[in-house]
């Protein structure tokens, strides 16, 4: 075993079609234009699908576009909408996901998109259309310097100023977005050099000699993070995204089983551990399980696997689980470090590690003998005393707990859900049950208010035999609900559930936790008792979609049986819910994880901010 | 806060600077001084870097340097184990009453003139910052008129190199 990095070979995708017989033997590459190279690197990479919207910069390669059938391009009507499909594509199939826009504001829009993409880890190639290699620079026509703008929020990016240069950006941006630590990668590519010719060579030589990602980890670090775990009161696995994205659940499942220990899934890795599994106490953080959170904090020993201790599950980070030894896996060495200090720091791909972590804890218990049943009756206790749960609103509208609650146990563990940012986002991480890896999708990291209508239809492109929901608030799917033309137009029927409590409901129920109920600009006038702007059934009804109402329990499991039955056109359902839910439990901002708070005035007091 | 020499190896490639120094920015370390020139290898450029930040927060900045898929390698260069220089040019105030007295510091500092009017001279000086900044104090009561200084530039001592470590494995 060593550390020491080696540069990644060139491979192209498994299964994909290899370079035709006249690429090849005659010995006389094929002539292409810079377009159509393009097309033939995105085909002989494996990809199949993309989404775009064309613009003056781009229209050389969507005339080629016409000319081929093995890509299927996905007219989306908002570019933002084509970098969040790509994602959501990417997130639930583990595919790269291609988006595609035309120079300027084109671009610009993709920039959420590639941010999102860029915190959440997710392999999303953009591909953009820049002015003529002669007009840069001089402010023309619809010319940003898109490079520029996304280097803070890409793992990298390329310019293209030349048709030979095309398979070789694209190729790299394809590995560079798909190993080690998945990321956003852009290619910006002229107009000229997208209608001017040049011999087609594949595969294209890579140049990269500063990227090696490293994948197998130190034997040594191993085996003694293994020995800890072996002899640790109180472990506990931290699961991050990292685990889903490595594919590494299967290994987890073994190792899980294997040591006994309790397991945590952060809001990034809801699915990478079965939930109906005994040792999962649930998702740790601001509004994770009370098990969660204080296995966490009262723990001896965490094993953080492809988490990075963000602020939203650590608390106050200078009191963060005081008493725990850290053994921190990891793919990206910069996370290991950053916000804690690790005892044993781990490089290495998720799924080998935990593998590796496995034969190495067989031996370690040959002699020691681990004993955590102390720790698991305390935890047990924890879960029996606060489970997940949630009150009936005084108003007497709906809980929006409970439409959540019943959308996951109709559709069950092998449909997708996609949810928005906010309350329903939480609740939705909370209340279904997840048992496979990529059947949660959410903005994790840059917490995107209107990621979820275009990442379900992503999903249901990817996926096109799952259910895919999209699980969204009032507020957020007005930011993005042009997509609903998209999926009708072109056959993508996601069902969207809009937990319509007619406000910014996280930013209300913190205005009402801790700015003195002062509900500044949170009302959104969508739900009871208002004008309702827009109706959202009529929009529904408007874009072709089945739009259904609800506003009573009783109406619940009818709309969404007739949802599920629905698949020739998306679906939309109003549910009405009560604006008075919170998302229980919660440890405010800034302080310890052991002030979490079960449900309001349910816990020690804290201080206020 | 401590100094720390960090010497890159990269690919010179155009928007490279731009990735150094905004990561630098973004993630809230401040350069210091920066120098940038061709290494021997075509293709590759050598970057050197004064940062003033803690040995923790300098983990992190080195493993986000290193991210960067242009960025080929980075050193930490240690100030015993290197030579570290600084260039600088200064114009100073020297007419027929003063001259003869800022030549001797010249002389006294091995530094150079480069450049002589009636009413001043440019002078040359290389040398660590300890060395620069003293010159200039000394300097300062003839009335220094403008600088022009390199970033610190720094090599390692002995016969390895930055480049024969990165291309033998």
């Amino acid at each position: 075993m060593t550390t020491e990095p080696s540069p990644v070979p060139f491979a192209p995708t498994p299964g994909a079609p290899s370079a035709t017989a006249a690429d090849t033997a005659s010995g006389t590459p094929e002539i292409l234009t810079g377009s159509g190279a393009i097309l033939r690197t995105l085909k002989l990479l494996g990809v199949t699908d993309v989404f775009g919207l064309p613009g003056g910069a781009v229209i050389p390669l969507y005339d080629e576009l016409m000319n081929q059938d093995d890509i299927r391009h996905i007219l989306v009507r908002h570019e933002q909408g084509a970098g969040h499909a790509a994602e959501g594509y990417a997130s639930s199939s583990n595919r790269v996901g291609v988006a595609i826009a035309t120079s300027g504001p084109g671009a610009t829009n993709l920039v959420t998109a590639i941010a999102d993409a860029y915190m959440d880890s997710v392999p999303l190639l953009a591909i953009t259309g820049q002015v003529f290699s002669t007009l840069m620079g001089t402010d023309a026509f619809q010319e940003a310097d898109i490079v520029g703008i996304t280097m803070p929020i890409t793992k990298h990016s390329f310019l293209v100023k030349r048709p030979e240069d095309i398979p070789a950006a694209i190729a790299s941006a394809f590995l560079i977005c798909n190993t080690g630590r998945p990321g956003p990668v852009l290619v910006d590519i002229t107009k000229d050099a997208q209608q001017m010719k040049a011999p087609f060579i594949w595969p294209p030589k890579l140049d990269l000699p500063g990227y090696r990602p490293i994948t197998k980890a130190h034997g040594k670090q191993v085996q003694a993070a293994a020995a800890l775990l072996a002899g640790a009161s109180k472990p506990v696995f931290y699961v991050g995204g990292g685990v889903i994205r490595a594919k590494a659940s299967p290994e987890l499942l073994e190792l899980a089983e294997l040591t006994g220990t309790p397991i945590v899934t952060t809001l990034m890795a809801r699915g990478a551990f079965p939930d109906s599994h005994q040792q999962h106490l649930g998702m740790p953080g601001m509004h994770g399980t009370v098990a969660a959170v204080l296995a966490l904090q009262e723990s001896d020993l965490i094993i953080a696997l492809g988490a990075r201790f963000d602020d939203r599950v650590t608390g106050k980070a200078s009191e963060f689980a005081p008493n725990a030894t850290i053994v921190h896996v990891d793919v990206d060495p910069a996370e290991i470090g950053k916000i804690r200090a690790a005892d044993v720091p781990i490089v290495g791909d998720a799924k080998d590690v935990i593998a590796d972590l496995a034969v190495a804890y067989r031996e370690a218990i040959t002699t020691t003998t681990p004993d955590i049943t102390e720790w698991w009756t305390y935890l047990n206790g924890l879960r029996e005393k606060f489970p997940l749960g949630y009150s009936e609103p005084a108003d007497g509208l709906l809980a929006p707990q409970y439409v959540i609650k019943r959308i996951g146990e109709l559709t069950g563990p092998e449909g997708v859900y996609a949810a928005g940012v906010g309350q329903h986002q939480m609740w939705a991480a909370q209340f279904i049950k997840y048992e496979r890896p990529n059947s949660w999708l959410n903005s994790g990291g840059a917490g995107t208010m209107g990621y979820s209508v275009p990442a379900a239809m992503g999903a249901k492109v990817a996926e096109p035999d799952r259910v895919v929901w999209s699980i969204d608030g009032d507020g957020c799917f007005q930011m993005t609900n042009q997509e609903l033309a998209t999926c009708t137009i072109n056959n993508i029927p996601i069902k969207v559930a809009i937990i319509n409590n007619s406000s910014l409901g996280m930013v209300r129920q913190w205005q009402s936790l801790f700015y003195d109920g002062r509900h500044s600009f949170t009302d959104l006038n969508t739900g009871h008792g208002t004008a309702m702007v827009p109706d959202f059934v009529k929009m529904a009804d408007a874009y072709g979609a089945l739009g259904i109402r609800v506003t009573s329990a009783d109406q619940v499991d009818d709309a969404i049986k007739l949802a599920l039955a629905t698949n020739d056109r998306p679906v939309v359902i109003d549910f009405i819910v009560s604006r008075d839910a919170m998302v229980w439990p919660m440890v405010p901002q800034g302080v310890s994880n052991s002030f979490v708070q079960y449900a309001k005035d349910h816990a020690p007091t804290w201080e206020e901010e | 806060m401590s100094t720390h020499v960090l010497s890159l190896l990269v690919e010179d490639k155009p928007g490279l600077l731009t990735r150094v120094a905004g990561l630098f920015a973004r993630r809230g370390f401040n350069i210091e001084s920066l120098a940038v020139g061709h290494s021997e290898i075509p293709g590759l450029s050598r970057i050197t870097i004064l940062v003033d930040v803690e040995d923790a927060p300098l983990e992190q900045v080195t493993k986000q340097l290193n991210k960067l898929i242009n960025v080929i390698k980075i050193v930490e260069l240690d100030p015993s184990q290197s030579v570290q220089r600084e260039h600088l040019l200064v114009k100073v105030r020297a007419d027929n009453t003063t001259r003869s007295q800022v030549l001797e510091a010249v002389t006294l500092f091995r530094a150079r003139v480069v450049d002589v009017s009636t009413d001043a001279v440019v002078i040359e000086v290389t040398g660590d910052s300890g060395k620069t900044q003293a010159f200039l104090r000394v300097l300062e009561p003839y009335g220094i008129k403008e600088i022009a200084q390199s970033g610190l530039l720094a090599i390692g001592r002995g016969s390895k190199s930055i480049t024969e470590r990165v291309f033998k494995n």
